[in-house]
């Protein structure tokens, strides 16, 4: 008697759990259930047209196993139902014939409605080109271009993407090193970066957020740690971002950022990253002109802080081990004026 | 007659097992032979290099110190090589060098060396540049990169071992990969008249 009651007990608390989990699962910025644009409502009416006739044919099942349990005949009435002549067996039969029908019928449904999912999720995609983002994969970065159809306003950030809401947004997707894939759940569904391939996609935001991608194809030791951030905002918040991407960096003013110009143009930084508006111009690393302005450092990693900054300047290896940045043995004397000076890079 | 049967198939079974035990002992062998494995450290280890400072004059007082002993250790490294062919396109050697067969800048993988084959001579190139042309990256590539690109320079004419070498290139090929070039003989080959000093 006790152990049933503790039975029950354990077996309602595993409910309660399922039931919770299920509800967290409803919201979250990085979650293919919880849309925030027209493609991603899509792919979700069709994830919980799969989810509720799953679990209705789950339950007819379990159903039907345990009348089959509770109605078993005893084993001395098994012999005549050796008889397929028998009604008993034949209406057995038909049940198993028309179950397997329907199982090829809810089939061939689920496959014509993902279908046509997939294929409207790309379809018009010549029109949706109200602004074009052309991302390339790095190992393991994103670098995130905006065209223009005026060259001197064309500007490349990383990791972080900014779209205006309400606009369909065109991405060019392309990789230098291996293939790679863009996922951002909450918007739109995976597409992969291959090199020596252009591919596109657009989505939309209809809600203004922040949302999370991450690469979606396994590309080597730190793709766990290849995230992006996709921040949506108001036409006017995404106008006023864009136009201060567009500038060139802000000239260091006190002394220690003057110094910290100077440290990153004469060591290993400028072999590697951008800076635009100095003589620093290489584009194997992260463009880094408004370095400031961002709210994460490593692909997502980590928050952009001071701490955090130093720590991957000076030691990279010990964050996110086997990526491209090189150990950098930079004295206390330098590597606070460069502090200051990437800071002030807003 | 039954139990005949049996008999037989019970006597037969140790040869079947024998066979079947050399095969179980090979695939073990196989196992073990993958145990060497290459370890990736991130963490660099200090260098055993030392930056040269330029001088002008060959002659030392006293006896000239007997030469230091040195090794790359990432000539040992697969990993560390292909670092080092990533960085020659990355940070423009090929932009002189173009793939080693030269063009701007000397050829890298012939057997002639201008200012010499070790790796210690590649690392002072890099380091103090060299006159008419190749520029110096003290303080701008990082020591342990330096390091991944005199092996690959060295790979480049088969200076190093054949499972240490680059096997393919990711874009299409220009020449042999280095793994199937050719171990070639470094000579000194002199100072171009490009390079000699007026």
């Amino acid at each position: 008697m006790k152990l049933r009651r503790l039975k029950y007990q354990s077996a309602l608390l595993f409910l309660t759990g399922l039931v919770a989990a299920t509800m967290v699962s409803c919201g979250g910025i990085q979650n293919s259930i919880n849309p925030a644009g027209p493609q991603a409502q899509k792919i979700s009416s069709l994830w919980w047209l799969m989810f509720y006739v799953c679990a209705a044919v789950f339950m007819a099942v379990m159903i039907s196993l345990f009348v089959a349990i509770a109605k078993r005949t005893s084993h001395s009435s098994l012999q005549p139902l050796l008889n397929p002549l028998l009604d008993g067996e034949r209406r057995r039969r038909n049940a198993v014939i028309s179950a397997a029908v329907l199982t090829v019928v809810i089939m061939f449904v689920f496959l014509i409605v993902s279908f046509s999912v997939g294929r409207s999720l790309t379809a018009e995609l010549s029109n949706k080109n109200a602004l074009t983002i052309e991302v390339t994969g790095h190992q393991w970065w994103w670098e995130a271009r905006y065209l223009d159809p005026s060259a001197s306003n064309i500007f490349a950030t990383a990791n972080e993407i900014h779209i205006p809401v309400g606009v369909p947004i065109t991405f060019s997707l392309r990789s230098t090193d291996v293939v790679h894939s863009f996922w951002v759940p909450n918007l739109m569904g995976k597409k992969d970066l291959i090199p020596g391939k252009i591919n596109t996609i657009w989505l939309q935001a209809d809600k203004p957020g922040v949302y999370r991608g991450q690469c979606a194809e396994y590309c080597g030791l730190q793709h766990a740690h290849m995230a992006l951030w996709i921040v949506a905002e108001s036409t006017d918040q995404f106008n006023a971002w864009r136009q201060n991407a567009e500038q060139t960096s802000v000239s260091p003013i006190t002394d220690s950022q003057k110094h910290g110009q100077e440290v990153f143009l004469a060591s290993a930084c400028v072999m590697c990253h951008a800076i635009n508006g100095t003589p620093a111009g290489s584009n194997i690393g992260p463009n880094l002109t408004h370095i400031g302005s961002r709210n994460t450092i490593a692909a997502g990693t980590l928050p952009n802080t001071r701490e955090h900054l130093a720590h991957w300047i000076i030691n990279s290896q010990d964050i996110k081990p086997g990526n491209k940045m090189p150990e950098n043995n930079l004295s206390q004397a330098d590597l606070e004026p460069l502090l200051d000076y990437l800071q002030s890079l807003k | 007659m039954r139990q005949s049967n049996i008999r037989s198939l019970v006597e037969r079974r140790p040869r079947k097992g024998s066979s079947a035990r050399i095969v179980l002992i090979v695939f073990c062998l196989c196992g073990l032979m993958s145990c060497k494995r290459e370890q990736r450290t991130f963490q660099q280890p200090p260098s055993t290099f030392k930056t040269y400072e330029l001088t002008l004059s060959d002659i030392q007082p006293g006896s000239p110190p007997p030469a230091p002993s040195l090794n790359n250790p990432a000539e040992d490294r697969a990993y560390e090589v292909n670092e080092g062919k990533r960085l020659f396109t990355q940070y423009n050697c090929s932009g002189c060098h173009f793939n080693g067969g030269g063009g701007i800048g000397p050829a890298l993988m012939d057997e002639l060396w201008v200012y010499g084959d070790k790796p210690e001579n590649i690392y002072a190139t890099i380091i103090e540049g060299r006159p008419n042309g190749m520029p110096s990256f003290r303080h701008k590539i990082p020591d342990n990169q330096v390091r991944q690109i005199v092996a690959y320079v060295r790979s480049m004419s088969g200076q190093l071992r054949k499972d240490v070498a680059p096997s393919r290139s990711d874009d299409m090929n220009s020449r042999r990969s280095e793994q199937r070039t050719e171990r070639k003989t470094p000579q000194e080959s002199g100072l171009p008249p490009s390079a000699q000093r007026p």
